[in-house]
């Protein structure tokens, strides 16, 4: 609303109410006039990609609005920003790398409205990523599944799926591909899930950790970790020292995104919330993501950019794992299958 | 040192009333919220949370070698104050400022650092690990990066003590007919050991809290290198804020025992200083 009324304004004043709220409400917000500024609170990894989404979108939207436009970021590990939205921090959107951070906005204070996942298309995840391996060049080892890394000497290198999206989706990636080898026998997924882990010399952080565990320090057989990074090491880090193997399914994770409705309701920031998301599903935005490494959703983007990223069978947690309220009970909880096993090493 | 009768700034009330609120605001306040948050677990809840047996791991690692790095570096902290002190060599006034730098960097760099050496394919770390000493991702890897943040605390404490002993009075021992290591438990130690145990005392409850360093080199392996830091913070990464203050309730009252305990053997070996002076 507030926006559109800046937006009106050059067309003739007329004297009324709202345009003496709007004067009052610039006054409050400073020296800054007509100015509007949005906050993107963000996971780790995604830093590069919106440092260039966000000039693009600037563009974009400053060619129809009058007003300037400044997208501020903040990155840290995921569920760690979610932690600093619910204490306060007034971020207009957040953008997270798996969907329990932003159910527990909903939980915690209603900050997000419960349906969010309908407000944008595609469960408002614009872009995915699949778990996938990193390993030494010449694959020594012959990595080539996820049944390769349970064998015993074999060292994997795995971000804590206690602390980190990264591990707690490659904790779920060899629980799925478990399930369909042992055709849904839970018993013997735990078991394989248990000697995979087995493997872990390190369990860092987060993911942005495990590759330097795994690149620089030299520890480990194989690394595994988002497509998007893991394209990211091959090409910029490794020179020649790795290669990529795409096992024979794994789990796709979805990047969510939403409005923080009760900040961008204050802060009158809304409109522009709403438009900045919604450019990240279309094909301008698309097209920046795919350059990123991560899978986009438009199909012509699909299409142009289809020798990046190799066809695999994937499952979703939604789809194949009964939805994340359940996974996060049974699997993260304290006292779930994560303790079970790490009680058993 | 001052008398108890004189005291040279008046208003003991404001004084006190200043303490208090400083104390109250910066200390007492922040810590009451700790034991608040907790208080929202039911008895049986905050027991779980502290007992579980993956937790009373982290204790004995978090506390067992938080005790040894003091300990060595009470020794090793002594040796070099001792020779800042005593003996005079080219570079001496760059190795004192040296000894504070663990003070200003920044955890995370000396954790990064610190890994970077000891890992397999780091500076020594390459020269280790063939002779079968692990230290990066190994509980050995948290006491080196322990005894590193600790160490300026023991040097910073005893050096002023060390640099006001009389030398004479080494002299006259000797004179006397003391061997040196009589008159090193006989002289110098009783008047050294309050400093050298508020050093102690620093360096450990530095080591208890300390994060980020550690976490770099720990590996952070269930049941064997994770921290009760780290528990700390998984819990709070599982947006358990009760189950984390839980945690560090835990922490705070295991830290302030062992304190109260170093403060009573200071008190003790006090009385001896004096008695040392005098003789």
């Amino acid at each position: 609303m507030f926006l559109h009324h800046l937006s009106q304004k050059g067309k003739g004043p007329r004297g009324n109410l709202l345009k003496g709220l709007l004067v009052l409400g610039l006054l409050a917000s400073g020296a800054a006039r007509a100015d509007v500024t949005l906050l993107n609170v963000s996971y780790d990894v995604s830093r590069e990609l919106y440092k260039e989404i966000n000039p693009a979108f600037v563009a974009h939207w400053e060619k129809r609005y009058p007003e300037k436009l400044t997208i501020n970021q903040s990155h840290g590990g995921s569920s760690k920003q979610a932690g600093a939205v619910i204490g306060g921090l007034e971020a207009d959107v957040i953008t997270m790398n798996q969907a329990p951070d932003i159910d527990i906005l909903v939980e915690r204070g209603g900050l997000v409205a419960a349906d969010w996942r309908q407000k944008f298309p595609h469960d408002a995840a614009p872009y995915t990523t699949v778990s996938i391996f990193l390993v030494r060049k010449g694959n020594p080892k012959g990595i080539k599944d996820w049944s390769d890394l349970a064998k015993p000497g074999v060292s994997v290198i795995v971000p804590n799926p206690k602390t980190s999206g990264n591990g707690r989706y490659t904790w779920l990636g060899a629980w799925g591909y478990a399930l369909q080898q042992y055709k849904g026998d839970e018993a013997k997924a735990k078991e394989f899930v248990g000697k995979l882990f087995a493997n872990v010399p390190v369990l860092d952080g987060g993911g942005r950790g495990a590759t330097t565990t795994f690149t620089q320090r030299g520890v480990g057989d194989v690394l595994v970790t988002f497509e998007n990074e893991a394209v990211l090491i091959d090409k910029e880090v490794g020179g020649d020292q790795f290669d990529v193997v795409y096992p024979s399914s794994t789990i796709e994770a979805a990047a969510p995104v939403a409005v923080v409705d009760a900040v961008a309701d204050k802060r009158g920031t809304k409109d522009a919330a709403r438009a900045y998301l919604n450019f990240l599903f279309s094909p301008e935005g698309q097209e920046i993501i795919a350059r990123h490494n991560f899978r986009p959703r438009d199909p012509a983007v699909q299409k142009k950019y289809e020798a990046r990223f190799p066809l695999i069978r994937t499952f979703t947690v939604e789809g194949a794992l009964g939805g994340w309220a359940k996974v996060q009970k049974a699997h993260f909880a304290d006292g779930g299958l994560y303790d079970q096993i790490a009680a058993k090493r | 040192m001052g008398t108890r009768q004189f005291n040279v700034l008046p208003g003991f009330n404001l004084a006190l009333g200043y303490t208090l609120a400083y104390l109250s605001l910066v200390v007492l306040i922040p810590l009451g919220a700790v034991f608040l948050k907790s208080a929202t677990l039911s008895l049986e809840e905050f027991w779980a949370v502290v007992s579980a047996p993956r937790v009373v791991a982290t204790y004995k690692i978090s506390f067992g070698l938080s005790l040894l790095a003091a300990t060595i570096n009470a020794c090793f902290g002594l040796l070099l104050a001792w020779a800042l002190v005593r003996y005079s060599f080219p570079g001496k006034k760059i190795v004192d400022a040296l000894v504070d730098l663990p003070f200003a960097l920044p955890t995370a760099v000396a954790g990064i650092a610190l890994t970077a050496l000891y890992a397999g394919n780091g500076w020594l770390g390459q020269y280790l690990e063939p002779l079968g000493i692990k230290v990066a991702f190994s509980p050995l890897g948290i006491l080196v990066a322990l005894i590193f943040i600790g160490l300026p605390f023991v040097v910073r404490t005893v050096q002023p003590i060390l640099e006001d002993l009389e030398v004479e009075l080494e002299e006259a021992a000797a004179s006397l007919g003391a061997h040196r290591w009589q008159i090193f438990r006989l002289v110098i130690l009783p008047v050294l050991l309050p400093a050298l145990l508020t050093g102690f005392a620093l360096a450990f409850a530095r080591a208890v809290g300390e994060y980020g360093s550690v976490i770099f080199i720990a590996g952070n392996l269930p049941f064997v290198s994770e921290i009760t830091p780290l528990m700390i913070i998984t819990k709070l990464e599982q947006y358990d804020y009760a189950g984390a203050t839980a945690i560090a309730v835990v922490m705070l009252v295991l830290s302030f025992i062992l304190l109260l305990v170093i403060n009573l053997l200071q008190a003790w070996a006090t009385p001896l200083q004096q008695n040392g002076r005098k003789s």
